[in-house]
């Protein structure tokens, strides 16, 4: 059990994001929902690194020959992950000062409306 | 180095060269386009256009041979274990490049005149080649990480070209639900690459598609994988954002937008058919998993047929009240993306076993009926009918628009009279898109009618009701925008200019050489493509 | 936005140098130790997002001239897809080739295995990380610098 707790974090993580861009009508909220279903799922890409007392895997830091290292590959993963996490926020936050400069509100209900 | 020697050279290196040129040029653009700005636009349609060379070269060489082509980012040989990025283009992967490469260059040539009088035209040309680097590296790539990094670099840049008319509202909020539908379908995709390389320690498609077994956490990444690239294809029920960002965006950005969407739809067939291949195309041995897998597919393709009739249905009802000329030619996109659908629906839904007594003995082979394989080459073929027909019937709506400055229904009509190429393109997009001969869409819906009349009858059905119900919206607009009186404010419209009559006289030519000649243009293009997405065994030998 | 205290102003001086320094030894042993391009390009935009935040963004505004960081952004982008090109050309032939690593012409960048931490001992890694970090500072400063600048007018138009 203790083991899988940080899995259960990520599925909590993704769960609360999830119900953040479904049920909440900010549209600050809307993109807090989207970051935080991507820590969760970066989350879950670094859980998938680790075994079992491992250290960090720097080639030039071994000293005997029987240190255990984490696998590197997922470390990859999720650093590619995090940029493009940054790009998307960017963005997202770019396009909600428009639309509050445009409309002068931040409800999803009143903006976009096609009959105007 | 002579000739011969320089196009062995570029076909040797095609696969790179082909995402690199337009990355090269996006990252060049801002400093040419400080010296003129003539000189910026010829320098982008240069760029798409010797990309598209190169695609031609590849193509030729992929569908007359029918090999693979495999290229290793690096290095000589991937390792062993496979551990290099490495490009595997097939014959589907070449059948869309070409596709996105027609797409491309009518776009670019589009936007020389239709962006005259906007600001930041640098900042356009730029992201349109990112735009365009990233859907090429999506459709050659063979590498489920580098799959899900191309989708990104795609989709953000795709977001900001929807948004581009910035000081209208409505644009930017089609941008901001393009980009949160976006970004939640690429999120899931990446979950489900974290689980399948957790269990069999490789991010290659051919290294997870020879060890892959249909365990459970395997039928959650399938499930994960179909939902995050039917949210980013339009498929009912995530389709909310598309008639907002194909109908708010500047018209050569559609273009290049219905590319990128048909590259995803792209990557849904690579992981149904080629990742997951062994599953839904072993023969088993022992007879109570060989009925289970026969099961658990058939409902993964009738789940798949009901998806596409709702997309379907939902966008050939909801063009019937649109007043607006380009959210209706939206709504009919979404209808066309069910008819891809349906071809993937039927061949997994499609799925029997069969005794075989061979020399007395009596054994189980698994295998799909016969109907099957023509449904895949139909809905194959309609990829390329569908972005040919409703590419045209945008450059036609973009081309209302820079004369006459209106979009809506209401404030149009008797425009025949001055601007009459642009009626007889409108048209041929108008036959070609119901289904009527001689234009393309009859020859790919024609195949599709009479492979799913055999599997259920009602679905036939539902796709010619579907068909007709286009026309008659289609024949309505036209009725309404370009036959009738002359509206006195629009008095003194002119027809378009040149460079827009030149890109849609390109594609309404194709179409109706399609039209003309279906059969050479199925024997040789598209029953290649077809094959090379069936047979997942030459896939995973390629690279092993 | 406007500036804030005097004393602020001064520690935000003091500490700018000694993060930019932070920041770009983290770019520069990106092939030895963790970091690289991205990571050290964080770092060095964080603390030029610093002196945003602590001498306004009007000052900031006026003491930068935009189109040279457009320039740079797209030199630090160009120098990338320029040294994977090379790979092409020279040595063996294949896209993305560390062509600077088992080569006799410049026999400085030969060296390599455990023991060897320098700077160069992978090839053209150290390069591309170059690269990388400035475009991930310029881009970055820039995204802060203009939400910055947009706030400003955003608050005088209400």
């Amino acid at each position: 059990m203790l083991f899988n707790l940080p899995y259960i974090a990520v599925v909590a993580l993704i769960l609360i994001g999830l119900a953040a861009v479904i049920f909440k009508r900010n549209l600050i909220k809307i993109v807090i929902g989207i970051t935080l279903i991507e820590s969760g799922v970066n989350l879950f890409l670094i859980t998938l690194a680790y075994r079992g007392g491992s250290t960090a895997p720097i080639y030039t830091a071994t000293t005997t020959e029987e240190t255990i290292m984490s696998l590197p590959v997922p470390h990859a993963l999720t650093l590619t992950s995090i940029v493009i996490g940054v790009a998307v926020l960017a963005l997202m936050l770019t396009l909600v000062v428009h639309i509050y400069r445009h409309y002068g509100t931040l409800d999803a209900r009143k903006i976009g409306r096609e009959e105007e | 180095m002579s000739i011969e020697e320089l196009f062995n050279f570029l076909l040797d290196h095609s696969p790179a060269l082909i995402v690199a040129i337009p990355l090269l040029g996006a990252f060049l653009t801002p400093l040419v386009g400080k010296i003129n700005d003539k000189v910026r636009n010829a320098f982008a349609i240069l760029v798409v256009a010797f990309t598209s060379f190169l695609v031609f070269l590849l193509a030729n060489d992929i569908l007359t041979n029918n090999t693979i082509r495999t290229y290793v980012f690096g290095a000589e040989n991937a390792g062993s274990p496979i551990v290099r990025i490495l490009f595997e283009v097939d014959g589907f992967s070449a059948y869309m490049a070409i596709i996105a490469s027609i797409l491309a260059i009518a776009g670019v040539i589009y936007a020389w005149s239709h962006m005259k009088e906007h600001t930041g035209q640098d900042k356009f040309y730029t992201l349109v080649l990112l735009m365009i680097a990233g859907m090429f590296g999506m459709i050659l790539t063979g590498d489920m990480f580098n799959f899900f990094v191309f989708l990104e670099i795609t989709s953000i840049a795709a977001c900001a070209l929807i948004a581009f008319y910035t000081n209208k509202g409505k644009a930017v909020d089609a941008g901001f639900k393009y980009i949160v539908i976006s970004s939640i379908g690429a999120l899931f995709i990446l979950f489900a690459i974290g689980i399948l390389y957790s269990q069999y320690n490789a991010l290659n498609m051919a290294v997870i598609a020879d060890s892959i077994t249909f365990s459970f956490l395997d039928k959650i990444a399938l499930v994960l994988l179909i939902s995050g690239l039917a949210m980013k294809a339009g498929i009912v029920p995530m389709h909310m954002w598309l008639p907002d960002a194909y109908g708010r965006a500047p018209a050569s950005v559609t273009v290049i937008l219905i590319g990128a969407t048909q590259a995803s739809l792209y990557g849904l067939f690579r992981m149904v058919f080629s990742v997951y291949g062994n599953v839904f195309s072993s023969i088993d041995v022992t007879k109570d998993t060989v009925i289970n897998t026969i099961n658990s597919v058939n409902s993964v393709g009738w789940m798949l047929i009901i998806l596409a009739i709702l997309t379907m249905l939902i966008g050939a009802l909801m063009a019937l009240k649109q007043s607006n000329l380009k959210r209706l030619i939206a709504f009919a996109a979404l209808a066309e993306v069910g008819y891809m659908l349906l071809g993937v629906g039927v061949r997994l839904a499609s799925k029997v076993s069969q005794d075989i007594t061979i020399a007395g003995e009596t054994t189980t082979q698994v295998a799909f009926q016969g109907y099957s394989a023509t449904a895949l080459t139909g809905s194959v073929f309609h990829i390329m009918n569908d972005a040919l027909d409703i590419g045209l019937l945008f450059l036609v709506a973009g081309a209302i628009y820079l004369v006459t400055k209106e979009t809506s229904l209401n404030k149009l009509g008797g425009l025949a009279r001055n601007m009459k190429y642009t009626t007889v393109f409108f048209l041929i997009g108008l036959f070609a898109v119901s289904g009527m001969p001689p234009m393309n869409g009859f020859a790919s819906k024609l195949m599709i009618y009479q492979s799913t009349f055999q599997l259920n009858p009602i679905i036939a059905i539902v796709a010619i009701l579907c068909s007709i119900l286009l026309l008659a919206v289609f024949v309505k607009v036209f009725h309404s925008a370009f036959l009738g009186p002359k509206l006195p404010s629009l008095k003194d419209v002119k027809e378009a200019p040149k460079s827009l009559l030149i890109a849609m006289g390109i594609i309404a030519c194709i179409i109706i050489f399609i039209g003309l000649f279906p059969n050479l243009f199925v024997e040789n293009i598209v029953t290649p493509a077809a094959n090379a997405i069936m047979d997942s065994a030459k896939y995973i030998t390629a690279v092993i | 936005m406007s500036g804030m205290s005097r004393i602020v102003k001064t520690m935000a001086s003091i500490t700018f140098p000694l993060t930019m320094i932070y920041g770009l030894y983290i770019i520069a042993h990106g092939h030895l130790t963790s970091g690289g391009g991205f990571q050290g390009g964080a770092v060095v935009a964080s603390s030029c997002a610093l002196i945003l935040v602590a001498y306004g963004s009007v000052w900031t505004m006026g003491k930068i001239k935009e189109k040279s960081l457009s320039v740079f952004e797209s030199l630090g982008a160009i120098g990338f897809i320029g040294l994977a090109f090379f790979g092409l050309i020279f040595g063996a032939n294949y896209f993305f080739n560390n062509f600077l690593l088992k080569q006799d012409i410049i026999p400085f960048f030969n060296a390599v295995g455990t023991g060897a931490s320098n700077i160069n001992t992978a090839g053209i890694i150290p390069l591309m990380n170059f690269a990388v970090g400035l475009k991930v500072i310029v881009g970055l400063f820039t995204i802060v610098l203009v939400m910055a600048y947009a706030t400003t007018k955003l608050k005088g138009e209400k």
